[in-house]
Formats: C-alpha cells, sequence, structure tokens
C-alpha cells in the first residue's frame, strides 16, 4: 500500500525547510498541552484516548510502514487486557508486572501469528490475521480465567513500583502518559532507524529488497513482533484504566476499529493514528448519548474516507505544507 | 448398532448432518466470495452482511407481504444481487485502480452500515422463520431421524454450488469469465463489456450469500448479527482451499463443517476453533491453500 510517510523529518534531517516554526517547540507545547489537559477534560476520558492512540500507533508501525494490513490486532489488544487483568486480579501482581505480563503475552501471539501470517501477503495477510484473532476471540470465550460473557472485572488498579497511588485518576493518568510516551518514541525511533528505512524499502518493492539482500521476512516479522507488542501495551494500559478485560476488546469489529482510527488520521504518518483515535473516540462517547446508532455512523465515516479521503487528516494537511514548501 | 470411539450413532450422525449443514453453508458462502474475488481481487467483507439480509429479506415478505418461502427463494437473492450491482456501480467500481485492501475496507464500512442499522430497527434477538408446510418433519433412515428441511438444505445447496461450478467451467459465458479473470485488457479488446460483466460478478457473488440467507432462515433465526460471525470461519475455509479455484471452495466448505461437527462429538471445546487451527497448519504445509496457486 503506498501511503505517505513525511510529516516528521522536517526538523532535525539537516534539509533547510522554511518552516515557521521549529518542530522542537511544536513538540514541546503538544507536552503542555497533554500534561495540563486532565485539568480541562475528563481524566477518564483522555486515558481512553490514549489506549487507542497508542493502539493506532502500533498498528500503523506495521501498515504505513512495512506495509502489511494487519486485521487481527484485537487479538493483541484483549488479550494483553486478560491476561494483565488476570494477574493485577487473582494475582495479585503490582501493576507495573501485570503490564508486563500482558506485553509479554501479546509478544509471544505476535511473534506465533506473524510467523503464519507473512507467509502471504496482501489480502490474504489481512485475512490470516483476521482469523487468527477470532480464534483468540473464541478462546476468550471459553476458557476459564476470561469469565465468559462478563469478563473480568474489578480490576485492581494498584500502586505503581508500590510508591505512586493509581486509584488516584491525575496518578494513572500521568502514568498512562508516561507509557504512551515510551511507545510512542520507540515507534518513532524505529521508524527513523535503518530499520525503518528497510521497512519502507519492503513497501515499497519487496523483492527489489530481497535482491538488495536483505532477509525481508525477519524484517517483517520483527515489525509485526514489534506492532504487537505495543499494541498489547496498549491493552494492558486499557485494562487497568478501566479495571476491565471483556470480550469487546478481542472482537474483529475491535481490529477495524483501530483500522479506522490509522485510516482516518492518515496512514504511514507518526501523528495521524493519535489525532484519529482521538476524533473516534470522542465521536464515540458523543454518539453515546443520542440515540444514534454507533456502528452505522462509524461504517459511513469508514466508507467515506476510503472513498474520498485515503490520505487522511493528517495526510492532507501534509500534502498542502509540502505543496507550499 | 456399531459404536464409533465410544460414541452413540444418533449423536454421530446427527453431529455429522449439523456440520453437512454448516458444510453447506459455509460453500455457498466460500462459493461467492471465490467468484467475486476472482474477478474483482475484492475481499467482500460484506458477505456476511448480505447473508443476513438475504435472511430478513424473507422474513419481512413473510411478515408483512405474506409472501412465503418460495417466493423469497427466488425474491430474496434478487433483491440482494441487485443491491450488490447498485453498490458495485456507485463505489466499489472507483477503488479498482487503488490497492486492493481499499476494497476490503470499504466493505468492512458496509458491512458495519448494514449491520448496525438492521439492529438499530429489529434489535439483537432473532425472530423465527417457519419451515415451509412441504419441508415439515422428519424421515426415519433406519440409523437416525433425518428433518426433511435439513436434508432439503444440504441437497439444494450441493445443486446450486455444481451449478455454478458448471456455469462457470463449462459454458461460453463462463469461459469469458475466466478469460476476464486472467486479462481484463485482452478480454475487452475482443468486444466483450468488461465492466459489466465486473458488475453482475459481484451481483451474482452476493446472490449467493442472500440465498444462503433465506436457507439458514428457518434453522438458525434470523438475526441482525448471523452473518458476522460465520464469515470469519468463511474467511478461514478460503484461505485454506484457496482463492482462486470454485470446486476447491465447494469440497473445502463442505468438509471443513462436516471435520466441525466430528470435533463436536471428540472434543466440543475445540469445535470453534478447529477451522482456524488447520488453516494455520495449512499456511505452514502449503501456504497458497490446498487448491490455490500462488498468484
Amino acid at each position: 500500500m503506498s501511503t505517505q510517510s513525511t510529516v516528521h523529518g522536517r526538523s532535525g534531517l539537516g534539509t533547510p525547510t522554511p518552516a515557521v516554526i521549529p518542530g522542537a517547540v511544536l513538540w514541546a507545547a503538544a507536552l503542555l498541552l497533554a500534561v495540563l489537559a486532565p485539568f480541562a477534560l475528563y481524566p477518564v476520558f483522555l486515558m481512553k484516548v490514549l489506549c487507542f492512540a497508542l493502539f493506532a500507533c502500533a498498528f500503523n508501525l506495521l501498515i504505513g510502514f512495512a506495509g502489511l494490513m494487519s486485521f487481527g490486532h484485537a487479538a493483541f489488544f484483549g488479550g494483553a487486557a486478560y491476561v494483565t487483568a488476570h494477574a493485577a486480579k487473582v494475582w495479585a501482581l503490582p501493576p507495573e508486572f501485570a503490564i508486563l505480563a500482558g506485553v509479554g503475552t501479546a509478544t509471544l501471539l505476535g511473534l506465533v501469528f506473524g510467523a503464519l501470517a507473512i507467509r502471504r501477503q496482501g489480502i490474504y495477510f489481512a485475512m490470516i490475521t483476521l482469523a487468527l484473532s477470532q480464534m483468540v476471540f473464541f478462546l476468550a470465550l471459553q476458557l476459564p480465567f476470561t469469565g465468559g460473557e462478563d469478563g473480568i472485572q474489578g480490576v485492581p488498579r494498584g500502586r505503581l513500583f508500590g510508591l505512586v497511588d493509581l486509584t488516584d485518576p491525575l496518578a494513572m493518568y500521568y502514568a498512562v502518559l508516561a507509557l504512551f510516551l515510551s511507545g510512542f518514541l520507540v515507534i518513532r525511533r524505529a521508524v527513523h532507524s535503518p530499520f525503518g528505512q528497510v521497512l519502507k524499502a519492503i513497501r515499497e518493492n519487496e523483492p527489489r529488497a530481497v535482491s538488495l539482500g536483505y532477509r525481508t521476512e525477519r524484517y517483517k516479522l520483527l515489525a509485526f513482533v514489534l506492532s504487537a507488542s505495543l499494541a498489547g501495551l496498549a491493552g494492558s494500559v486499557k485494562a487497568l484504566v478501566f479495571q476491565l478485560a471483556t470480550l469487546t476488546d478481542v472482537t474483529w469489529q475491535m481490529s477495524g476499529e483501530v483500522v479506522l482510527m490509522t485510516l482516518l488520521g492518515g496512514m504511514g504518518t507518526l501523528l495521524g493514528p493519535v489525532v484519529g483515535a482521538a476524533l473516534v473516540v470522542a465521536l464515540e462517547s458523543y454518539l453515546a448519548e443520542t440515540s444514534l446508532p454507533v456502528p452505522v455512523v462509524i461504517g459511513a465515516i469508514f466508507v467515506f474516507c476510503v472513498l474520498l479521503f485515503r490520505k487522511g487528516i493528517v495526510g492532507e494537511i501534509a500534502g498542502i505544507l509540502k505543496r507550499r514548501a | 448398532m456399531f459404536e464409533f470411539l465410544g460414541i452413540p450413532p444418533q449423536a454421530l450422525f446427527g453431529q455429522l448432518l449439523l456440520g453437512l449443514i454448516n458444510g453447506s453453508f459455509y460453500a455457498l458462502l466460500s462459493l461467492g466470495l471465490a467468484v467475486i474475488f476472482g474477478m474483482l481481487n475484492v475481499v467482500n467483507m460484506a458477505h456476511g452482511a448480505f447473508y443476513m439480509i438475504g435472511a430478513f429479506v424473507a422474513w419481512l415478505l413473510l411478515a408483512h407481504a405474506g409472501i412465503g418461502y418460495w417466493w423469497a427463494l427466488v425474491l430474496a437473492p434478487l433483491a440482494v444481487g441487485a443491491l450488490g450491482l447498485v453498490l458495485e456501480r456507485t463505489m466499489l467500481r472507483r477503488l479498482y485502480k487503488v490497492d486492493h485492501l481499499y476494497g476490503l475496507l470499504l466493505t468492512f464500512g458496509l458491512a458495519l452500515i448494514f449491520e448496525g442499522a438492521f439492529r438499530h430497527q429489529f434489535g439483537v434477538s432473532g425472530q423465527p422463520y417457519p419451515t415451509p408446510e412441504l419441508l415439515r418433519g422428519g424421515s426415519n433412515l433406519g440409523f437416525m431421524v433425518l428433518p426433511v428441511y435439513r436434508g432439503w438444505v444440504v441437497v439444494f445447496s450441493a445443486m446450486v454450488c455444481l451449478g455454478t461450478w458448471f456455469a462457470i467451467e463449462r459454458t461460453r459465458l463462463g469461459a469469458y469469465l475466466r478469460a476476464a479473470t486472467e486479462n481484463p485488457v485482452l478480454v475487452q479488446a475482443f468486444g466483450i463489456n468488461v465492466p459489466v460483466m465486473v458488475s453482475l460478478t459481484y451481483g451474482f457473488g452476493v446472490a449467493l450469500a442472500g440465498l444462503a440467507g433465506v436457507l439458514a432462515a428457518p434453522i438458525y433465526q434470523v438475526n441482525p448479527l448471523m452473518g458476522s460471525n460465520l464469515i470469519i470461519v468463511v474467511f478461514a475455509v478460503v484461505v485454506i482451499g484457496g482463492m482462486g479455484s470454485i470446486l476447491g471452495a465447494i469440497v473445502t466448505g463442505l468438509s471443513l463443517g462436516l471435520l466441525e461437527g466430528l470435533t463436536k462429538l471428540l472434543y466440543p471445546e475445540a469445535a470453534n476453533i478447529v477451522v482456524f487451527v488447520i488453516m494455520a497448519v495449512v499456511l505452514v504445509i502449503k501456504p497458497a491453500g490446498l487448491f490455490g496457486r500462488e498468484r
């Protein structure tokens, strides 16, 4: 899938750009905004945005930079949520270890699913990830520890490193923000590293990358595993924020939702998934108060984006900026 | 009577029949998917929604117009096919020039819209649809009692599958279709209207899903979400069989249905995931699918 991968790299790459405001200032402003946000908006809403933003960024690493369209990322998100919830509630692990357990599970799942899925390309890749994630859905429905239709409820948030009491919404918010930022920076680093460049080469022309001597399978698998673990991190954090892991987290509609967030914000841009996730979460919480059927609206946005708005919000803006420059 | 692995024959044949019926639906649905994919290169995520709409058209015809099963068997697929035709003409058509994944995403959006709208209108509880007069009751086969309607579903869908196979592999129109799948530009140069053929193919593929929906209505209840989980299994079936082959889709659909029925007997917990496990195994051994070829 040919997508744009601009937006970033304007600053710091040494090319003279006519940027009005240097990138560092923008980043600082965004960070300040994120730090001050819980005083203006409902913290749980913000935490939900951050969880889904991280989820979408993880998904975008695969589709936007490696050109691999996974339709099964809910398996990692939901699977990690279940394990974290179980670890925190039943094993009474502190939050940092509960999250580690969730991320570890997602990484292992990613390794297995990735090894199977990269055997095929394009549409098949999407269908295989979809089918494998549906297997996780049925496991979540049937395994004894997942609580079937009820899910795992009343998960304790606990004390982070034994020091910070996460039941305080503000403390929880800053913990989530820190985790989101670290995940985001990992992705940013990966994209701008030689590894990321090879991924882009694979996306644009895999046979050529092979002919240059790259073992593309390994790069694709590594990208898949990285994406899966970060999606798992998002799911683990989500389980602690809402103190809940449910079947909704592992449905294929959830996999579709993260696709929509990324598509709406802009595939292959670093910030696009964040924007898309914020918009979709905000829209859903707004729709929940109206009588409009949520899936219909979401589906309509999907159709609109695919037909007329394939670059996404950040992609379009980046295009405009580029034309001006 | 004999026993198989300690399972009483009543239960064995009962489950096998259930598996055969599921397999018939898998076959009909994956056949439609394979036909659409062959021609359009689109994975039709809305296939489950069209199946559901087919069942609802039958139910609405009966509830509001008093039109019964036999007419529904004709009218519902036509209605679903017409809907598919309109969607192909207005939306899908615009996406042939971009990456095929956008076709998948578009049909996913459509599936969300249809399922959401029907759920909004009719709720999540199922609507019962009566078995037609002619096919009620059961016949005793000696080793088990076969409900007549279920037998009819198996026989009728097998006939439809074979008819489709015959039409595609053995007729002139089918030859055009296969040629256009291989090289649309060349076929168009020979004076055949490929765009119309593409539209009709999509209409026909989703009409098959609508037909499956009508067949399913008396067995399962008519429910807005009846297609949403079924379709993922069908995707796995298609990956196992390989997308290219019509006959492959039919055979794989039926045999996986049977296998699922058997699993329900031997190890019920695994019944839901056995198809996905088989998919994983097939991917390791033969990535192109059992009947497929690499493209």
